[in-house]
């Protein structure tokens, strides 16, 4: 769950931190769209070294190398599966494209996880809310936003929880065969639905708290979405 | 033996939890570890279990380092019962909650029923045996997480806060039933800010402050020094506040038993009637 620890801002000061949301905001969404546009190695990797300053410059160098760590389980699948993909595609034949393609790929996925860890990492929910209303964005979307954002690392935390309790009762999840492993990652079924019931608990009182914080406007848009 | 030789531990956000710890945790002990919100507590004893390897120095379970072995493997050795129940527990039913690290263990069928109906009987639940966890009071999960790791039968038992949310009547029960299993050459290591619970115990007190160990030894000597428990944000059990209330009357400094505290002051009334 080290990957979202890469993702969760921290109140530090520094010339990114402070600066406008909106303006880390479109630096990212103008990432995201130039990483869509291009299907090359090359200038995949040219955007993944465009974060580097801001992360020195934020001081987040430990962190967001966190998050690529992070990433390295989803980008060897993406790599896999595409790579795999290709070869059943072109009729089980090899080819040095099919090899660069899969390895694109896989770079603008780790691009776009770079790229927003830095925005995440210096960007706190409350400061993008503001922005995000301020730039006339509709609140519902804003409030939900923000929400999500808080949410993931707190949905990371309930989960590596349940992870330590059961590794505290004996399920093997760090050692020995790697199928055996895989398997013990996922919950019997008599487990599951409680594994989740802390995180959905969480996400149902959260809004049946807001009336008593005098968050009106978010309880009414809690309560017209479950109508 | 458990020996935690010089830990250093920081959290991946950068927080210092633990700065230089040394504990030797002998076989049989019963041991207390008390400090301040913030002071390391909970991470030195997640760090027995392997659920936590050092940044620096060691932790040797049995002459086997945590940083080499996994969390599940020290575990049959190391019981670790959760400040939340709800951490803890996961399953549909109280029986499966305590089944389930027996079959992780690989306890064959019927020795899985034996021990589940010996843990629940242990701690009143067997009425709750096919219940939901969720469905039981604070209390009770708490019992069902105490239950689900005694049924394996660990060498060392640690409870990480074990008297938060129980009545007196479910802490004496808690008190009895440790000093039951102390009694039975079962390591056990309480963390607790309880200072009452421990004082009635009466256990080797190891206590901390900003992720170091400034005191450690006998609660009789460190729960009456006013210095050593301010410097860790508790304070003294309320008879030994008492007593120390009184030391202008020449009565004991060191008392932090009540019933001790009673022979006390019966002795010192015949003595002047």
């Amino acid at each position: 769950m080290s990957v979202f620890e890469g993702f969760r801002f921290r109140k530090v000061s520094s010339p990114i931190h402070d600066l406008d949301p909106r303006v880390k905001f479109f630096y990212v969404c103008i990432l995201f769209v130039i990483a869509l546009m291009f299907n090359q190695l090359l200038p995949l990797i040219v955007l993944f070294f465009v974060p580097l300053p801001f992360v020195f410059m934020a001081g987040v160098q430990r962190q967001w190398l966190r998050s690529l760590k992070g990433a390295i389980f989803l980008a060897t699948i993406i790599f896999a599966t595409n790579l795999v993909s290709r070869y059943i595609y072109s009729g089980y034949v090899w080819s040095a494209i099919m090899l660069e393609e899969s390895i694109a790929l896989t770079f603008r996925f780790i691009v776009l996880v770079a790229a927003f860890s830095v925005f995440f990492l210096t960007t706190s929910p409350d400061h993008l809310g503001l922005a995000l209303e301020q730039s006339h964005v509709p609140y519902e979307f804003c409030f939900a936003f923000t929400t999500a954002v808080r949410f993931v690392p707190v949905l990371a935390e309930e989960a590596q929880t349940i992870m330590d309790a059961q590794k505290a009762r004996g399920l093997e999840l760090e050692r020995g065969n790697f199928l055996k492993r895989v398997r013990n990652y996922i919950p019997e079924p008599s487990t599951a639905p409680s594994s989740w019931s802390t995180p959905l608990k969480k996400s149902w009182s959260k809004p049946r708290l807001l009336p008593d914080r005098h968050c009106r406007k978010e309880y009414s848009l809690f309560c017209s979405s479950i109508r | 033996m458990i020996e935690v030789k010089d830990v250093h531990f920081a959290y991946p956000t950068g927080v210092k939890a633990l700065r230089g710890v040394s504990l030797t945790i002998h076989d049989g002990d019963f041991i207390a570890i008390m400090g301040q919100n913030g002071a390391g507590k909970t991470t030195l004893v997640k760090h027995l279990n392997g659920l936590l390897k050092p940044t620096e120095g060691e932790v040797i379970v049995d002459k086997v380092k945590t940083k080499e072995t996994s969390v599940a493997k020290l575990a049959r050795k190391v019981g670790f019962v959760f400040q939340n129940p709800d951490h803890q527990l996961f399953c549909e039913t109280v029986e499966e909650e305590v089944a389930f690290a027996l079959k992780n263990f690989g306890f064959k069928e019927k020795a899985t029923k034996k021990r589940v109906s010996w843990a629940l009987n242990l701690l009143d639940l067997e009425g709750y045996r096919q219940t939901s966890p969720f469905m039981l009071s604070g209390g009770e999960r708490k019992r069902v997480a105490l239950a689900s790791v005694l049924a394996w039968d660990p060498k060392y038992v640690i409870l990480d806060e074990p008297t938060i949310g129980q009545d007196y009547q479910q802490k004496e029960k808690l008190r009895q039933f440790i000093i039951q299993l102390n009694a039975q050459e079962k390591t056990v290591i309480i963390v607790t800010h309880d200072v009452e619970f421990v004082a009635e115990c009466n256990p080797r007190v190891v206590l901390m402050t900003d992720g170091k160990i400034v005191a450690d030894g006998e609660a009789q000597k460190i729960l009456t020094n006013e210095k050593l428990v301010a410097q860790a944000s508790i304070v003294p059990p309320q008879i030994t506040q008492i007593f120390l209330g009184l030391a202008d009357l020449g009565l004991p400094t060191d008392i932090i038993d009540v019933h001790e505290a009673r022979e006390v002051l019966i002795t010192r009334l015949e003595a002047t009637s």
